[in-house]
């Protein structure tokens, strides 16, 4: 192997490998997944469950979501604490497309309006549910959803400069700001209630295993996808230049960067990955409500990634699928006390595990991840301001 | 068939009644005791649907007993014991027992456990009906407060024979405030069943009041007048246009003061709510300004302090008087070490990651939700007011000032001020500004850094349980207080500016203020989106608050 | 050294996977779906308890069908897409027989189609909006007839209020009930410009400016009623306020749906004396089964001050009337369960009998409190009888023509009786 890391042609390889590596490993726990869910009969030794499949495919959601955030976070320096929003708006696409699906088999039995709308006694769909009974629209919104938030938001945010502190609370204002909108019956979105009852998706019964089994696939293969895309971006050029900016984004500015485009940039894309999780979310678990917009959600989602390993994209997937899983082992064995467990594994893994878990594996592993991270250890912007600019030895940012 | 009954039961003792007043036409006090005695004896025994009647005959007694039995009965205090039905005022004592006296004779029957005693019912409609009996009774009271509300209490329910009352007691009565009430309720009778000219004297005299009656006896008279002249088909005589205009223009007086009134009172309650965020957030404020650290625990601490509350009320039951002045200093200190504790277990291990003290703070706020769970209980603690928190402060009768708001507001005005002379005046204040405007440097002049942060935490913790305290008098003391007002923190400390004291107050104030005017616009809902979002903006104009820090460290 | 360290993590986690395997099935397994964690734990968590009472009283008879109970608690943590999850968890891993469980309608709605898939059994305990009936789903609190209408007749003829304040939460809940409301007192010869309607976020915290209206509002020269929909957390802050702007129960009533023993026990009550709730159950009701039900929670909790609530009965009518229907049918068996339940009687803690009706509603009576001081109520009115719970309320468009009943020949829980058809069953 150290041969191979001589010559930029094995360093190309080997970058190669640990993409290969991780996608490989998804693939083939699903596929075990899947042959073990189908061959074997319940009671087998081998069987995974129905209940294992619908849980796993929620957290691969969650470990897509968490590879959004930490394309932000950990390659571009943006703690954005509102990334439950784009989940959420990708969520609601999805669910305002599953609503349209059940047709007239709602508790109503009206053929054009979903139950909560005859409910509210209104007596035609608001404008903003035009075209949601169609397929591309759905897909559509999942992405312009998401991505128009984060691109309007994004734009004003980070065009004046805010950042550190203040952009995290703002993306929490934002998130919270929708929670409280998406409350309201009068948005047109359910209330408080959600989107819930849905039957089926692309003609599929959403009651049966095997939509579960199909919706697991796919999530997987999703995660795969993003993955790619993820670390295409973050080894491309433009990944670069967003990692520059996270670690200097001053100097980043005055070699020449528009380095606001790039963060716009980078923020719509993780805000679509966002949405698409989001989207997928929604049929596994049967409903999107505002609590998703809840901004202690969208914390969580930064422990993950915190936990797994933030600057490393493999390590925001292990760790939103352990956090989740430990999340419900510790809600089950002890339902008493598995805040005091969950809250410890957050203390004791931010002060004995710096790096995440990604920094606890072998050194091959790290090797590659350091690959991906173009050797810089990540760091936070803001802060990295702060030691600079009480370093009066660094001209570049003395006033 | 079930009416006719129930007309019979509540006919039947009103019968009773009336024999039995028949001969209290010669009061004599012996004679009206020996009725209230004879009266009373029925207490017990009555059923809830014939007490009205029974209270109207103890109230027709005249006896000097009755206002103290009524306020007894309607205190919930009023009881019998349960052998030998003796009626007695009874309450409760520090050992849980009931120090128990005999209502008429004032004779004190010692302790008693509840069960000897039972209670005597009452529900609203007789309370209503017993102040109504009351403020007869009191217009001739010593006390001018006590005349005074009884006077209310008249203008609000009206008969005619308090006002026949009135018209007398007027001209005998000495206070001020007492004699101009009854002016307005005798100008209010007069405008209802008065002649025009009559009517239109009443007007005049009644053209500033801003008592809701007026203003409900206005509109009424004007709302009959024209239903008169509809009916009537006919034009309006001289007089009932005069009439009509005058009362437009009464109406649209009191109504304009009365708006004048809204905007003074919406201002109260906007920067009643700032002082709360100013409360919650000035704590934050620091550490965030001096560690560069974002506490999520922050929340955890006010919540610590409310439960500190709790456990001082309980610890000294007898004087809940003062529980809230001894549970400040507590609060500060319980906080302040559990801060300090924070600071040394856990966020000093992470010094220049501040991200990663946000994942930290967050699980030990879970942790300290979890423990105040598990010591307490899930269920709300229940704090109580003290007497001189609880009312309010009547300007007039359209504008109050509730008192817990009123001190509220002034005690975060004091921590506020306190808070600045500590940053301004000692010499912990000044090594604290030192370490946030340049840590190296302050260090290089021998200033212990990490002794400086682990004080600030404190400070800002202890200051965040003292808030809890307060928010121990407004709101549910549980688990969960902390997250209730953790966003709104932070939301105050990036608009005013990280680590700006001023800012943070006009922050707070601002916020709070511009909340309570969007709020009887848009709802309570919408006002919290419009607020948040109209922040969001306004980061974007100034990205560094309202106030940005100024010096090496701003950028 | 760092490998070790996910050797020992990784152990654990495929430690914890092991335990997964299903323990012996000589006991009938109870699982319990109520948050203990997050901000419904205040209200859920003596739910839970109550059913772990239950349970074990009946174990003290000998269990059900000469097998003993086995709770299995989970925490949902006040996460509503989590109830889904976890009762797919109660039901395809532990594989339990029934489900106590619920409090909020969303949480309710999360479950709802995990229960239908895998054909559960949930019984929940909570007043509710109605509009919703399902197979699989008993529910033991409260509709909107069993509590709002009642309520409001008694304001009305009773206290003799025309003006009407309907203040709430802003969820559907308040929503569906201060629509009924409207409608009803709309029906009764209200005006509009009588009644106010206002609508708070969760967990609101300051009252000042709201309450000051409902004073103004108050203060127009007719008896005004507040009808509360206010939920939970917001409450007591709601009250504080009242009490301190001296708004006395005799000038404006306020009648509230979702205060009760336990809301007021964190709580002092002495401003709010006269203050009223609607509910089918009191703790200060004084009958020989609610004394012992009483006695038998303090002991089993080990608090003398713990207080007993209406959502607590609806558990224990729950519970005695699964346990009657196993016992019936002579097996755990979910649909032979349900067919049983239907026509079950179980006397009410407050006298009188509930019937579990054929929509998945009990009977039950209406009772009307006055908060006295020591946070209990008074009951100042009663309905003469039992109330059928209205799964459809008749009051609102959309629901008027549909009826619920799961008994053949129409096993339906929403059949439009205008075109006899049965919409949104999956059955």
């Amino acid at each position: 192997m150290s041969t191979f890391i001589q010559s930029p042609f094995g360093q190309k390889i080997q970058k190669l490998s640990s993409l290969h590596f991780v996608i490989g490993c998804l693939l083939i726990s699903t596929l075990y997944a899947t042959v073990c869910n189908l061959a074997f009969t319940e009671g087998s030794f081998l069987h995974v469950s129905d209940y294992t499949i619908s849980l796993f495919g929620k957290y691969l959601c969650y470990a897509l979501l968490a590879l959004a955030v930490d394309l932000v976070w950990g390659y571009c320096g943006i703690l954005s604490l509102g990334h439950g929003a784009f989940f959420a708006l990708g969520g609601y696409a999805m669910g305002m497309y599953l609503m349209r699906q059940i047709g007239d088999r709602g508790v109503y039995g009206n053929p054009d309006l979903p139950d909560f709308m005859v409910f509210l006694n209104w007596s035609e769909m608001p404008w903003y549910w035009a075209g949601s009974d169609n397929i591309l629209w759905m897909v559509a919104m999942v992405f312009i959803g998401p991505g128009l938030l984060a691109y309007v938001f994004g734009n004003l945010a980070f065009r004046s400069r805010v950042s550190g502190v203040y952009l995290s609370i703002m993306t929490q204002a934002v998130t919270y700001a929708l929670m409280l909108a998406f409350f309201r019956n009068e948005m047109g979105f359910g209330g408080n209630n959600g989107l819930t009852d849905f039957k089926e998706i692309f003609g599929l019964s959403l009651q049966n295993p095997s939509t579960k089994l199909v919706l697991f696939v796919a999530t997987s293969v999703a995660l795969c996808i993003g993955y790619i895309i993820s670390h295409y971006i973050v080894s491309s050029k433009m990944g670069r230049v967003v990692t520059a900016i996270r670690d200097a984004e001053s100097r980043t500015r005055f070699v020449g960067f528009k380095t606001e485009h790039y963060k716009v940039w980078i923020f719509v894309v993780s805000a679509m990955l966002a949405g698409v999780a989001g989207a997928l979310y929604v049929p596994q678990v049967g409903i999107i409500n505002p609590g998703e917009f809840s901004p202690l959600n969208s914390i969580e989602m930064v422990i993950w990634v915190a936990i797994g390993g933030r600057g490393t994209l493999y390590g925001a997937i292990i760790g939103a699928v352990l956090v989740s899983y430990a999340k419900t082992r510790f809600t089950a064995i002890m339902p008493e006390a598995w805040l005091f467990a969950l809250g410890g594994l957050f203390v004791l893994s931010t002060l004995l595990l710096p790096k995440g878990i990604a920094g606890m594996l072998p050194a091959s592993w790290a090797k590659g991840s350091e690959k991906e991270n173009d050797g810089i250890e990540p760091s936070d912007n803001y802060e990295n301001k702060r030691s600079e600019s009480n370093n009066i030895s660094n001209p570049a940012e003395a006033k | 068939m079930r009416l006719l009954s129930k007309l019979l039961s509540t006919l039947l003792p009103i019968f009773a009644v009336c024999l039995l007043s028949f001969g209290s036409f010669a009061n004599t006090p012996t004679e009206s005791q020996d009725q209230l005695t004879e009266l009373m004896t029925q207490l017990p025994t009555t059923k809830l649907k014939q007490m009205p009647a029974l209270i109207t005959a103890i109230a027709e007694t005249k006896a000097p007993e009755v206002r103290s039995i009524f306020t007894t009965l309607m205190n919930g205090d009023l009881y019998y014991v349960k052998s030998g039905k003796t009626i007695v005022k009874a309450q409760k004592n520090l050992s849980k027992n009931y120090d128990v006296s005999n209502i008429l004779t004032g004779e004190s029957l010692g302790e008693m456990k509840k069960n000897k005693i039972k209670k005597i019912r009452t529900n609203n409609a007789l309370r209503g009906k017993m102040r109504g009996l009351l403020a007869q009774i009191d217009l001739t009271d010593a006390n001018e407060d006590i005349r005074l509300q009884a006077v209310k209490q008249l203008l609000d329910k009206p008969n005619t024979a308090s006002i026949t009352a009135l018209a007398t007691l007027v001209n005998t009565e000495k206070d001020e405030d007492v004699k101009e009430l009854m002016h307005v309720a005798l100008s209010v009778n007069s405008l209802k069943t008065g002649m025009i000219t009559e009517q239109l004297g009443a007007i005049e005299n009644l053209k500033g009041s801003l008592e809701p009656s007026v203003r409900n006896m206005m509109i009424k008279k004007l709302d009959d007048l024209t239903q008169q002249l509809a009916q009537q088909g006919t034009v309006k005589t001289a007089d009932q246009a005069a009439l009509a205009k005058a009362l437009t223009l009464a109406i649209d007086k009191i109504d304009e003061r009365r708006n004048i009134f809204e905007i003074i009172e919406n201002l109260f309650f906007g920067l009643s709510l700032g002082s709360v965020f100013l409360l919650a957030a000035i704590g934050l404020t620091i550490t965030f300004g001096v560690m560069g650290v974002i506490n999520m625990a922050h929340g955890e601490m006010m919540m610590l302090g409310a439960y500190t509350t709790y456990v001082i009320q309980q610890a000294f039951p007898g004087l809940i008087e003062y529980s809230l002045l001894m549970a400040i200093p507590a609060a500060f200190l319980v906080s302040g070490l559990v801060g300090v504790l924070i600071e040394r277990g856990v966020i000093r291990h992470l010094k220049g990651r501040p991200l990663e003290t946000l994942l930290a703070t967050f699980g030990i706020s879970l942790i300290l939700q979890q423990l105040v769970r598990t010591i307490f209980s899930p269920l709300n603690r229940q704090v109580s007011s003290p007497e001189w928190m609880s009312g309010s402060l009547e300007i007039n009768p359209v504008f109050a000032l509730t008192y817990n708001r009123l001190y509220i507001i002034i005690f975060s005005l004091m921590v506020f001020f306190a808070l600045m002379l500590i940053l301004k005046k000692t010499s912990l204040g000044l090594h604290v500004r030192a370490v946030s405007q340049d840590r190296d440097m302050a260090r290089a002049l021998s200033i212990k850094s990490n002794w400086v942060d682990a004080i600030t935490f404190g400070l800002g913790s202890g200051i965040a349980g003292v808030a809890g305290v307060v928010l121990s008098q407004l709101t549910n003391v549980g688990p969960n207080l902390g997250q209730a007002y953790i966003i709104d923190s932070f939301l105050v400390v990036v608009f005013g500016g990280v680590g700006n004291l001023w800012g943070t107050l006009v922050a707070a104030m601002s916020l709070g203020t511009i909340n309570k005017f969007l709020e009887p616009l848009t709802g309570s809902v919408l006002a919290n989106i419009i607020v948040l979002v109209g922040l969001v903006l306004f980061i974007q104009k100034r990205p560094k608050g309202l106030f940005p820090q100024k010096g090496r460290s701003a950028d | 050294m760092k490998f070790k360290k996910l050797l020992i993590a990784s152990s654990i986690v495929a430690s914890s996977l092991i335990t997964n395997i299903a323990s012996a099935a000589d006991t009938i397994k109870v699982g319990v779906l109520h948050s203990l964690s997050g901000t419904m734990a205040i209200s859920e968590t003596t739910l839970k308890d109550t059913v772990l009472m239950m349970i074990e009283e009946q174990n003290a008879k000998g269990g059900l069908l000469g097998k003993k109970l086995e709770p299995v608690v989970v925490d949902p943590a006040s996460n509503w897409p989590l109830f889904a999850e976890k009762t797919r968890e109660l039901l395809a891993k532990e594989k339990v027989d029934v489900i106590f469980g619920c409090w909020t309608s969303v949480s309710r709605k999360s479950a709802l189609p995990v229960l239908e898939e895998l054909n559960g059994l949930l019984f929940y305990p909570v007043q509710y909006e109605g509009e919703e009936s399902s197979k699989n789903v008993f529910y033991t609190g409260a509709a909107p007839n069993q509590q709002a209408i009642p309520a409001v007749d008694y304001l009305m003829n009773d206290i003799g209020a025309t003006r009407w304040v309907l203040a709430g939460t802003d969820y559907v809940y308040p929503r569906t009930t201060n629509k009924v409301l409207k409608a009803y007192l709309k029906a009764k010869g209200v005006k509009d410009e009588d009644i106010m309607i206002n609508y708070t976020p969760f967990g609101h915290s300051d009252w000042q400016g709201i309450v000051a209206e409902i004073k103004k509002f108050g203060s127009a020269g007719k008896k005004t009623a507040v009808v509360s929909t206010v939920n939970g957390d917001a409450n007591i802050p709601f009250y504080k306020e009242l009490g301190n702007q001296g708004i006395s129960a005799e000038d404006i009533p306020v009648i509230a749906f979702s205060v009760g023993e336990e809301e007021l026990s964190g709580f002092d009550t002495k401003p709010l004396v006269g203050h009223l709730a609607a509910w089918n159950y009191f703790q200060s009701v004084e009958t020989e089964e609610n004394e012992e039900f009483i006695a038998n929670w303090k002991k089993f909790i080990g608090d003398d001050k713990r207080v007993t609530n209406d959502p607590m009965e609806a558990t224990y009518i729950g519970f005695k009337m699964w346990a009657k229907a196993v016992e019936k049918v002579g097996t755990t068996d979910v649909n032979a369960v349900e067919q049983a339940l239907i026509g079950v009687a179980v006397p009410n803690l407050t006298g009188g009998i509930a019937v579990m009706n054929a929509n998945h509603h009990l009977s039950k009576p209406v009772l009307i409190g006055e908060i006295q001081e020591d946070g209990q109520f008074e009951v100042v009115w009663e309905t003469a009888d039992t109330v059928i719970g209205d799964a459809w309320s008749d009051f609102l468009e959309s629901s008027k023509n549909l009826i619920s009943d799961w008994t053949a020949p129409v096993s339906c829980g929403n059949f439009d009786v205008k075109t006899a058809k049965c919409s949104g069953q999956n059955f």
